[in-house]
């Protein structure tokens, strides 16, 4: 007969009560926002009277986890970034030069002498006058190889080094070269992440998606161009020699050199050696400030073995210039007047003040391992998702009604039984989603309407099959049993397959599509609970007091 | 009294000309692969790549004004349409403007959009760019692949689901049904040339997962029956399974509709075109459970006897799934 264990009875409320203690926050979304912010703020040492004051506004017992708001809706920013891979190891074989050089200009006796040869980027070739002396160099070079530190390719060498007749050929290894995109990629999320956080937003999303790419979303942004502007920029700062000045760009540069323009002056082109004395990554600080003339300049601090090298190039090249170079442009090549031992200095040109703020910034955050070229990018205005979430509410609550009263006028108290189910299942909804701190999208928010026209189907199975079984003639009890029993095979079946194409969704799926794909897995989950476990539970209780002799569905 | 959509009791003969609703059927799915070869679909930036820019401004759209400021800049194709919806108030006059993907360039670059304001703003002095987003032709591409990737894999998915449950017969058709509806779907929106986007492929799978709801259960009963009636015809035994869950067909299909309708009227015009897929997929799929997917089967019929692997207790059947 019709009997559910206490236990049983305990369990179900007790999910329910969770669900909707969960969800309460949303209904007081901007209140608890502010707790949130405020709490954090405090915890951060902004102990202000505003803080408290908003941190009082929420009890600090009841859950304080919210739905977080799409993009969509919010409004914000959304970049999908590509991560120039190759950059790196470009960068990685031009700093190899002067090693490799030193170390085969000892076994000068052997292999003659050594000629940098032009390559592709990312190759080293390197020309020998002895090329009976070739094994011996591709012994000493596959000495600077080190094994790659890396657990999935243990035993690998991190250079590839090989002969074509009287060239020696050096490339990285495979396995080196998944370490370092590995590598380049984790660096890169982290540079990003730390030029965001120094802007200060609240919650952007950084992530990696596949091999090579990024995508960021920031709320709150006004566009996705102010957004590129910050991640946008590699800031790779380097100061090189200079060999000379010229106004021809298309001047030959001579082996291990390059000829980059100046920031400022047009026309004007230097030829630097490409190894560099020191670079963006021995800085410890970066301060925006002004030059003797009262110019917007940046002040920055080299780490001891940044601010030795440094000092010894300078105390070597007295009266000679060297070049200041951020992302290939020059902007500026002073003359060297003095030992510069102290390991800090000024950069100056012709900033702005927001620009020098922007590049202190830049600097402090550290350089991007490798350049980014953005593949997507998407904004979306406040006002537009402002008007998103109000048409979106006004259709989920007339959506609501409708299908609130639709239920009732066909099954009658069953119908009641089943909208408290379905009231439960949105409160239930919103519960988890805030619970796992998933992302509400404009998509989701069809998905939840959706849940609702569906989310009944688990009842109108079950009410139609008691109906089946009164016009049996089956008694009271028995037929609302067989009903529930008879119902759950389709139940499981129908929502089962509509899960995997959730899950699928979900898999493939990327922004406000995923969304969608949470609302409508977790409306399956909820709305077969409350139609098997919760409805059940209110028919059984209705039965238990009133007893009824013939029951109408 | 109780509201009823169709009579407690019903004995709707479904097959009485099998050959016809199929032939339809067919035939709607040859149109819409004619109408996509033909005509293709309305690629939104999702798939095809450029930009889209959504102007808002409390003067009244004037397209060819529009068009006029924007031709200057040399952007190539530029689409440029006034959007309308019941929800707009009085000086919300919006435009959705489109830009081709750019040659040689990934992303948008700030400077088209610069541009772009920078004209639009002569001709409407408020105009706000409400949206803008761009799409390379990179991602683009490898969007489209991963949309009907999914498509297929769901599709995919639900036929060895439902081979499990039930027998290949089942599997056969609801999968044909299935393919029918994304078909008829892909056809409708090709001829009526509505933008396919993202969130369009998002509507397709959920037409897939509602569609084979709607099959499930009416193949849950057919299962049920087939154990009950060993010997009956099994068209009078589909028609039967058909009519039983007729009652529970129409509520639920009344009730998602109900749902979807207050979407689209009063959901406001960025998800139009998502709702309007699904509830095309919702009629659509309602119908391809009765005159597609019964329909196969009941050509291919099924086998008789269904006593050896699951007993006469149908409410325990899925305990071997589980297992």
């Amino acid at each position: 007969m019709l009997q559910i264990e206490t236990w049983k009875r305990v369990l179900v409320w007790a999910v329910v009560a969770l669900g909707v203690i969960l969800a309460l926050p949303n209904l007081f979304y901007e209140r608890v926002e502010r707790y949130n912010d405020a709490e954090a703020a405090i915890e951060l040492g902004a102990d202000t009277p505003e803080n408290r004051a908003a941190a009082e506004a929420w009890l600090d017992f009841l859950p304080s986890g919210l739905v977080n708001l799409g993009l969509d809706l919010r409004g914000g920013a959304h970049l999908l970034a590509e991560v120039e891979l190759q950059d790196v190891y470009e960068t990685r074989m031009e700093s190899l030069w002067p090693q490799v050089r030193d170390t085969l200009r000892e076994a000068r006796d052997e292999i003659g002498t050594i000629r940098l040869q032009p390559s592709e980027p990312g190759v080293l070739r390197v020309r020998i006058s002895q090329p009976e002396g070739m094994p011996r160099a591709v012994e000493l070079v596959r000495g600077l190889s080190q094994p790659v530190a890396s657990v999935t390719a243990a035993g690998a060498q991190s250079l590839d080094v090989s002969a074509e007749g009287d060239e020696l050929v050096v490339t990285l290894s495979e396995a080196e070269r998944r370490a370092s995109d590995d590598r380049t990629m984790q660096q890169t999320l982290e540079i990003v992440r730390r030029r965001i956080d120094e802007v200060g937003t609240r919650e952007p999303t950084i992530q990696r998606q596949g091999a090579d790419r990024i995508l960021i979303q920031v709320p709150g942004i006004g566009s996705a161009a102010e957004l590129k502007a910050i991640i946008g920029t590699t800031a790779q700062l380097t100061f090189q020699p200079v060999v000379s000045r010229t106004s021809d760009p298309d001047q030959s540069a001579g082996v291990g050199n390059e000829i980059l323009p100046s920031l400022d002056q047009e026309g004007v082109y230097y030829v630097l050696e490409t190894a560099p004395v020191v670079t963006g990554e021995d800085l410890v600080d970066a301060q925006p400030s002004f030059d003797q003339n009262g110019r917007p300049a940046v002040n920055f601090r080299f780490n001891p073995s940044g601010a030795r090298a440094f000092g010894d190039y300078t105390a070597e090249n007295i009266g000679n210039p060297f070049a200041i170079v951020l992302d290939e442009e020059v902007i500026s090549a002073p003359v060297i007047q003095s030992h510069i031992p102290g390991g800090s200095g000024i950069i100056t040109g012709d900033f702005t003040v927001e620009e020098s703020t922007n590049l202190a910034i830049l600097l402090r955050a550290g350089a991007l391992p490798a350049e980014l070229t953005f593949l997507e990018e998407r904004t979306i205005g406040p006002e537009l998702g402002q008007d998103s979430i109000d048409a979106g509410q006004v259709a989920t609550v007339v959506a609501f009604v409708a299908v609130l009263v639709f239920m009732g006028l066909s099954y009658g108290l069953f119908g009641l039984f089943a909208n408290v189910a379905l009231i439960l299942n949105i409160a239930l909804i919103f519960g988890l989603l805030s619970l796992i701190g998933a992302t509400l999208t404009l998509p989701g928010i069809a998905g939840i309407v959706l849940t609702v026209g569906m989310a009944v189907d688990a009842n109108v199975l079950i009410f139609e099959r008691i109906r089946e079984e009164v016009a049996e003639g089956r008694k009271p009890a028995r037929a609302i049993e067989l009903g529930y029993e008879k119902a759950l095979s389709a139940i499981v079946d129908a929502n089962l397959t509509t899960f995997i194409t959730a899950l699928i969704l979900y898999v493939m799926g990327s922004g406000p599509v995923r969304g969608f794909a949470v609302t409508l897995g977790f409306g399956i989950l909820t709305s077969v609970f409350t139609a098997i476990f919760v409805t059940r539970l209110l028919i059984v209780m209705w039965f238990e007091r009133r007893r009824p002799k013939t029951i109408e569905v | 009294m109780r509201l009823k959509l169709v009579p407690q009791h019903t004995n709707w003969n479904f097959f009485s000309r099998p050959a016809l609703w199929l032939g339809i059927s067919a035939l709607l799915v040859l149109l819409s692969v004619a109408s996509f070869a033909v005509r293709g679909l309305n690629y939104g930036i999702d798939f095809q790549g450029g930009t889209t820019i959504r102007t808002q401004s409390a003067q009244p759209v004037d397209v060819a004004a529009y068009r006029a400021a924007l031709d200057g800049l040399g952007l190539g194709d530029v689409v440029i349409s006034e959007v309308f919806d019941p929800s707009f108030g009085p000086d919300q006059n919006v435009a959705m403007v489109r830009i081709q993907a750019q040659e040689g360039q990934e992303a948008v670059t700030a400077d088209v959009i610069e541009q772009a304001r920078g004209a639009l703003t002569e001709v409407a002095e408020d105009i706000r760019f409400t949206s803008v987003e761009s799409v390379g032709p990179k991602v683009s591409g490898e969007l489209i692949q991963t949309a009907f990737i999914a498509v297929a894999l769901a599709i995919a998915a639900v036929l060895v689901y439902i081979w499990l449950r039930f027998e290949w017969q089942f599997a056969l058709g609801a999968v044909v049904a299935l393919a029918h509806d994304v078909l008829v779907t892909l056809g409708i929106f090709s001829l009526l040339q509505i933008r396919f986007d993202l969130a369009i492929i998002a509507a397709l799978l959920t037409i897939v997962g509602y569609s084979i709801n709607d099959t499930v259960v009416i193949f849950d009963r057919v299962r049920e029956n087939l154990i009950k009636f060993k010997t009956r015809d099994l068209k009078d035994l589909l028609n039967l399974s058909i009519n039983e869950t007729l009652s529970r067909t129409f509520m639920t299909s009344a009730t998602t509709l109900l749902a979807l309708i207050a979407l689209i009227v009063l959901g406001g015009d960025v998800i139009r075109g998502f709702v309007f897929a699904m509830i095309w997929g919702v009629l659509v799929g309602t119908y391809s459970t009765v005159f597609v997917a019964s329909a196969i089967l009941l050509r291919l019929g099924v086998k008789r006897d269904w006593t050896k692997p699951s007993g006469d207790q149908t409410g325990n059947q899925f305990g071997d799934v589980d297992a």
